[in-house]
């Protein structure tokens, strides 16, 4: 909290010489529900208080009562535009818990998918930084893109948004051919339309000056404040889940990670779209890598894991085992080893954690998620202390703040 | 030359003796407690210590145990209802530690973090308004995901998922309601 926090002034009071102004809930320039008091001189702001939790869904209580596949849904719903890295993260929380190994191929998969959904947040992410500004062409010409996203999405598990991808050791469904030939137009037809985005707004004059010098964090700041993910590499802390703690195969694959300097909103704009390439190269890679799987090795999408991953329906009607497997996972027969695990990976908003004490029952003991949102969102008064009021809102957009995950 | 967890924990029984305790590695982790008085010690010197570097607070969070009850002949009274739980990381090394401290339930006071880590802020907020841990010392100790005019902690153990003091629904058919949630 500020030392001038002149909120409890009466209005018209000599005291008070700034105006409180309520960046409320509804609001069109906050992506999402959360509410920031500012206390303005002029246009300039002098403090600010934020208060989330107006979407907040008591996911931790929740999970205290589903057993693990019941939870996927309602990690969905963290940050919910790149929905399926938080189902993939879930999913290898319990994977190393219950201490199953994914083949091969199904991680190179499950690459594809991890980074179709970081494409798809950064793209919303920096339109919408774009429309901030005032620029909106760019936010409605890669739209196009993003429903191809989703309808990738949507051959695999059948949802858009909020997708409940995937199982536990794997994937509900092998990629049907629609699903490849959607993802081979997309890696068609989208770089061209990226570097077309990028022409938008790199070099243009305007949206320089709107974005440069706004809202900067140096990285002693950012690592103090919990910083990860691409507002901390744009303050020049080259810290990513995908290197340092590779999961799901990322050690097979060639990747940079972009690194700004100062931090502000026109470095967190650049390293988005260079991830943006990053990503696209990554799943070019892993689309070459699963084409070179032959015969049965072609054919596996799931880890062979009967106590948690459901049999198939055909099998269930004929074979003994899969009725009794498919009995006991339904009806939440089958108990958990007992520990503590905390798993993360490289969310589109940084390190997405998932701490899970198991004590031996149906159901887990205590999950927690470590919902970076949440975490850097502390900072945003002092991004914004002094600066002006437009500058609030481009500094908000450019954080990718998803309400989803700041409330859970 | 990588940091171990042998070495973590070596340098940590040298510098608290006694005070650290129960020290594992559940899936590789390392993982100790220590006494409330000494949390703000101990991530100090983790995060002071040259070989230790552990400057990154990943995450902190509580859980609620009620079956450790304080024990009756304990002079302080010192329950472990609460656990608090940092998860810090070392990131020039890469490695994590986790870090416990117990409270008991009546007096849930632990010394605030934020000092040492601006993150810690609205994580220890968020921790009070689900387990009420009342961090001494915290700027600005209120509710931040739960209404302000919540009075109850709802994570810990005793609360139900559902407000049972609801009227306007009756899942009765749906299987919920009565004693079954």
């Amino acid at each position: 909290m500020s030392d001038v926090q002149n909120i409890l002034l009466p209005e018209g009071s000599i005291e008070k010489k700034t105006i409180t102004l309520n960046l409320g809930p509804t609001h069109p320039a906050t992506h999402g529900v959360f509410q920031n008091i500012l206390e303005v001189d002029g246009e300039r702001i002098k403090s600010s208080e934020s208060t989330v939790g107006y979407i907040h869904r008591a996911f931790e209580k929740l999970a205290e009562r589903r057993p693990l596949y019941q939870i996927t849904p309602i990690t969905d719903r963290l940050n919910y535009c790149s929905s399926p890295i938080n189902n993939m993260g879930w999913h290898m929380t319990c994977e190393k818990l219950l201490n199953v190994k994914t083949p091969k191929r199904v991680d190179y998969m499950r690459i594809i998918i991890m980074e179709l959904a970081r494409i798809s947040d950064h793209l919303i992410c920096n339109s919408i930084v774009g429309v901030d500004t005032g620029a909106y062409t760019g936010f409605l010409y890669v739209m196009q893109y993003r429903e191809l996203i989703y309808e990738i999405y949507e051959e695999i598990c059948g949802s858009r948004l909020t997708t409940n991808i995937g199982r536990i050791g794997g994937f509900e469904r092998n990629f049907n051919a629609t699903a490849w030939k959607k993802l081979e137009k997309f890696l068609d037809e989208y770089p061209r339309v990226l570097r077309e985005f990028e022409n938008l707004f790199t070099r243009n004059r305007i949206f320089m000056e709107r974005t440069i010098g706004c809202g900067p964090i140096s990285a002693e700041r950012a690592l103090n404040y919990g910083f990860t993910g691409p507002n901390l590499r744009a303050a020049g802390v080259d810290y990513d889940v995908r290197v340092h703690t590779p999961y799901s195969s990322y050690e097979d694959f060639d990747f940079t990670i972009p690194v700004g300097s100062t931090g502000d909103c026109y470095d967190r704009f650049l390293v988005r779209n260079q991830e943006m390439w990053q990503s696209l190269s990554l799943i070019e890679q892993a689309y070459q890598k699963i084409q070179d799987f032959k015969g049965a090795d072609a054919e596996v999408y799931h880890a062979d894991v009967p106590e948690y991953y459901l049999p198939e329906k055909q099998k269930v009607y004929t074979s003994m085992e899969a009725l009794i497997w498919h009995f006991k996972i339904i009806m939440g027969e089958i108990d958990m080893p007992k520990g503590e695990v905390y798993h993360s990976v490289e969310g589109g908003n940084g390190e997405l954690g998932f701490y899970l004490i198991s004590d031996g029952g149906r159901t887990p003991y205590r999950l927690h998620f470590r919902r970076p949102c949440f975490i850097y969102y502390q900072a945003y008064e002092e991004l914004v202390k002094g600066s002006m009021l437009s500058d609030a809102i481009v500094v908000m957009s450019s954080l990718n703040l998803i309400a989803g995950e700041l409330d859970a | 030359m990588s940091l171990t967890n042998e070495q973590i924990q070596t340098k940590l029984i040298e510098k608290f003796g006694e005070q650290v305790s129960n020290f594992s590695e559940p899936y590789g982790m390392l993982t100790f407690e220590a006494p409330k008085e000494l949390n703000l010690k101990v991530l100090q010197f983790l995060y002071d210590d040259e070989t230790l570097k552990f400057r990154f607070l990943t995450d902190l969070q509580a859980v609620h145990y009620p079956n450790d009850k304080a024990r009756p002949n304990d002079p302080v009274g010192w329950g472990r209802e609460l656990a608090v739980v940092y998860h810090l990381h070392n990131l020039v090394d890469n490695v994590r530690i986790r870090f416990k401290v117990f409270t008991d339930i009546n007096t849930p006071d632990v010394f605030t973090a934020t000092q040492l880590y601006a993150t810690a802020n609205w994580m220890e907020r968020e921790t009070y308004d689900f387990f009420g841990v009342n961090f001494v010392g915290h700027p600005n100790l209120k509710r931040i995901l739960n209404v302000d005019e919540m009075d109850y902690f709802p994570l810990r153990k005793e609360y139900p998922l559902e407000d049972q003091t609801r009227i306007d629904k009756d899942d009765e058919m749906f299987g919920r309601g009565g004693s079954i949630n």
